[in-house]
């Protein structure tokens, strides 16, 4: 070899190895839709979620089993009852090139405090105290459990880069929901990409921050490209056919190809939205039985359910609360006795039965109407009846506000990742001052198991927490306040080398900062 | 001439006000916006303040002249979901639709002449059995289901198209940006567009055949025959023009129809034109959109038809278009 070709060879060798070293690393990630806004305190949704932990950081953040982990906080302490004090991490910058510090977390605070749909999260606290440049006080009202839970929605905002005025006179700050807002539009976080490009659904492009503080994440992900498709077997079919890395939600009628498919991966993980059934009391009289609404829980087969029509992709509940949460209760398992329903109505007096109707969303939560359809079709087999009625959520909502059914299906999740953030919403007495069972279709109203729920909101002992959560469980068990059938499960698809399995989490808001993408 | 366009004219705004008047109607029973704008937890309280501030606890009549009064100086309202003015979102949207129509245009008159006319020429030969067949496989499969088989085929079995979207685009003018200058853009347009024609291919092949069919019966045809005048010449220059009459009044409806079309073929494509946006604007209850894509959509078919019947009087010199306006 001369000593010509000889340096070529070196030459060229360098310039492979150096473009392997620093080649992009793009990946393409297909959701079935895109978020609503840039603004992170607009909407609460998952695609707002998701989109906050990609360009933003929060204080805390969950980890994949349920644990807090530290973000722009490096640490927090109780200093008394109502105080919980944050140190947060110091040498953060903003996108823009500002400073993180106390006074941003402060600013955000009050502007959550001005959002419509994150103001009820942070309805007990009062204020954030600034005590200096890196420390502050989170205060509530009463003595609260559930401060780091609501902390890890306080997503730091630039607040020089919010403030001041846009072109034509208006406050960079305000939070419009329909129409035009500079927050809605422009984006500055401390997260580890920002937004380069976005088309409303169409596609967003995220580009690595090059300079993001959390050195030690190992993610080598330098540009995201999110496209929303909105088509389940399209989404399926772009993954298997390489147009896209990283998909969700993955429909259950495909699980079975993508899990069989070459170099994809398929990862389920049992998710924590309830799906449920209320009963009309103020509708039907034989509801407020309880043998009779016991009858209807026993007469549903939600593990059929999850087997035939879920085909597996449902954890069977006999609870609102799934496993993690504090109420979750294990010794409470689903009950199918079809015997038993037929005596439980007989002794209530209504062994030949009622006609009621049914109401249910067809484009909501999976498999819905099915659902809707095969418990229908269950209660006949105790002589109910069902004039089943589905329709499409935009329709169904105005519907479940008016009570129009006598049985309503409703599913949840808990914002705050909370059993009793369910019993408020979808089974504590309604009340229109406090806002509690504002989805309490049912009309169930049990002061003893409102009592319970008061107590786990001011009680900030866990021990004693789960104590009461889990005796609220029992309670709407015996009782048969509602019908759990499952808590949907969550699932993606992704090619082998993306290791997705260490960024997704019960949340659905993968961590993609911390993605690592192997060659 | 011109009488005639200002006949045509007052029946475009007589339908354009019809058009907006049952979009207006309708909206009330598409279901409640507000749930698509706020979270689920919000209050009824909350909602009730937005929705005031929608002006949606006006009267119909007081909702419907306020659109009206902003319609008329070109303001159609604004997309709850895109913060944008909703004719803004349909003409940034329209490019991509009108490439798509035109692809299928293009690959539907490109077959069903060809197509048409050899089985009118050869009826009985096992080609044009198998082309008579398939056209009926066609027309009866829906365009959804022919997309999905498709993109499962050519782009997840074999690989050799991409599965949604419409890949690399370049910027012409304003907001049109086209497919038809990069190998990508050519490669994302193709199964669309098929999927697209295949609906309306099937009835062009069978429309030409019938005419043509018939033409083919014709005195002229067999004394030109008789003249010894070249099968070719006398298959497409002197038959297949008096087979085109009603091929155009029929292709002028079905332009609009596929424009209905490409609502399920950019749904499943995912390509982002306007009838995607429209369903999804359904879905979310985002009613200035819905309202204006009616309209605009309104307003496609009148100048389709408008500008058929000028072909009409061009393509056959009988029919007097300065007359059509008395």
């Amino acid at each position: 070899m001369t000593k010509f070709t000889a340096g070529v060879a070196t030459a060229a060798l360098i310039a492979a190895l150096s473009s392997a070293a620093y080649a992009e690393t793009t990946v393409r990630v297909a959701y079935d839709a895109d978020p609503v806004s840039m603004d992170p305190y607009e909407q609460l949704s998952g695609g707002t979620l998701q989109l906050n932990h990609m360009v933003f950081d929060p204080l805390v953040r969950w980890t994949k089993d349920l644990q807090f982990e530290a973000r722009l906080a490096e640490s927090w302490e109780q200093i008394d009852e109502t105080t919980m004090r944050f140190k947060l991490r110091e040498g953060v910058k903003f996108h823009s090139g500002n400073d993180f510090t106390a006074k941003d977390i402060d600013w955000t605070f009050d502007r959550i405090k001005q959002s419509d749909d994150f103001k009820g999260i942070f309805a007990p606290f009062v204020d954030v105290e600034v005590v200096d440049d890196y420390t502050v006080d989170l205060k509530t009202s009463e003595p609260f459990p559930l401060v780091l839970h609501t902390a890890t929605y306080i997503f730091a905002m630039d607040s020089a880069y919010y403030s001041g005025q846009t072109d034509d006179g208006k406050d960079k700050a305000e939070i419009v929901k329909h129409g035009d807002s500079f927050a809605s539009r422009n984006i500055s976080g401390t997260g580890p990409f920002t937004v380069t490009e976005r088309e409303q659904g169409v596609r967003v492009v995220f580009d690595r921050n090059d300079s993001y503080w959390d050195t030690e994440s190992e993610g080598n992900v330098d540009e995201i490209v999110l496209t929303p498709i909105k088509e389940d077997p399209t989404r399926v079919a772009a993954l298997l056919s390489g147009d896209v890395d990283f998909i969700a939600p993955v429909p259950p009628t495909d699980l079975d190809r993508v899990e069989k498919a070459d170099g994809v991966n398929l990862i389920t993980m049992p998710g924590t939205r309830i799906i449920t059934f209320q009963m009309n009391q103020d509708r039907v009289e034989a509801f407020k039985d309880a043998r009779v609404r016991q009858a209807i829980d026993y007469a549903v087969n939600n593990a059929g359910i999850v087997d035939r029509i879920m085909r597996g992709f449902g954890t069977v509940a006999a609870q609102a609360s799934p496993e993690g949460y504090l109420g979750y209760d294990a010794s409470l398992t689903p009950r199918y006795d079809l015997e038993k329903a037929k005596a439980l109505m007989e002794e209530a007096g209504y062994a030949d039965g009622f006609s009621i109707t049914m109401m249910a969303p067809n484009n909501r939560y999976v498999n819905d109407d099915r659902i809707a359809q095969a418990v229908a079709s269950m209660l006949s087999q105790i002589n109910i009846t069902v004039d089943l009625q589905t329709m499409p959520k935009a329709q169904y909502w105005p519907k479940f506000d008016e009570r129009a059914a006598d049985m309503m299906m409703i599913g949840w999740h808990a914002d705050t990742e909370d059993s009793a953030n369910f019993h408020q919403f979808l089974s504590a007495c309604p009340d229109s001052d406090s806002g509690n069972g504002q989805y309490n279709s049912g009309a169930y109203c049990n002061a003893e198991a409102d009592a319970l729920m008061d107590v786990a909101n001011t009680e900030t002992d866990p021990a004693k927490r789960a104590e009461a959560l889990q005796k609220l469980e029992g309670m709407l068990y015996a009782e048969a306040a509602f019908i759990p059938l499952h808590w949907q499960n969550l699932a993606w698809g992704a090619k082998d080398n993306m290791n997705a399995e260490d960024i997704v989490n019960a949340l659905n808001f993968p961590y993609f900062g911390d993605l690592v993408v192997s060659e | 001439m011109f009488a005639y366009l200002v006949k045509r004219v007052f029946q475009a705004i007589a339908v354009m006000f019809v058009i907006s008047l049952i979009a207006f109607a309708i909206q009330g029973n598409l279901g409640d916006p507000l749930r698509e704008l706020v979270g689920q937890s919000v209050s009824e309280e909350v909602r009730q303040q937005l929705r005031e501030e929608l002006g949606l606890n006006d009267s119909f009549l007081q909702q419907y002249l306020r659109f009206a009064g902003n319609a008329l100086q070109g303001d159609l309202g604004t997309s709850y979901f895109f913060k944008e003015p909703a004719l803004d979102v349909i003409l940034k949207k329209l490019p991509a639709t009108l490439e798509l129509v035109f692809g299928a245009t293009l690959i539907i008159i490109g077959l069903s002449v060809p197509l048409g006319v050899y089985t009118a020429i050869k009826p009985n030969a096992l080609l044009s059995k198998i082309i008579m067949g398939l056209s009926i496989v066609g027309i009866s499969i829906p365009v959804f289901l022919t997309a999905i088989l498709m993109i499962f085929v050519f782009s997840v079995e074999l690989g050799w198209l991409p599965s949604f979207g419409r890949g690399d685009i370049v910027p012409v003018w304003g907001y049109w940006e086209t497919n038809f200058l990069t190998a990508d853009g050519w490669a994302h347009i193709i199964l669309p567009s098929i999927a697209l024609a295949s609906i309306m291919l099937p009835l062009f092949v069978r429309l030409i055949r019938a005419e043509m069919m018939e033409v083919l019966q014709s005195e002229y045809v067999r004394y030109a025959t008789a003249k010894g005048i070249r099968p070719w010449r006398i298959y497409f220059v002197h038959a297949l023009k008096n087979t085109l009459l009603p091929v155009i009044t029929v292709g002028g409806v079905q332009i609009g129809t596929m424009v209905a079309y490409t609502i399920l073929t950019e749904t499943v494509f995912q390509w982002p034109g306007m009838g995607f946006m429209f369903l999804e604007a359904v879905n979310r209850v985002d009613t200035p959109l819905i309202v204006a894509y009616l309209i605009v959509v309104g307003f496609i078919f009148v100048v389709t038809n408008t500008i058929v019947d000028l072909i009409y009087g061009l393509v056959n010199p009988t029919v007097n278009i300065a007359r059509m306006g008395a």
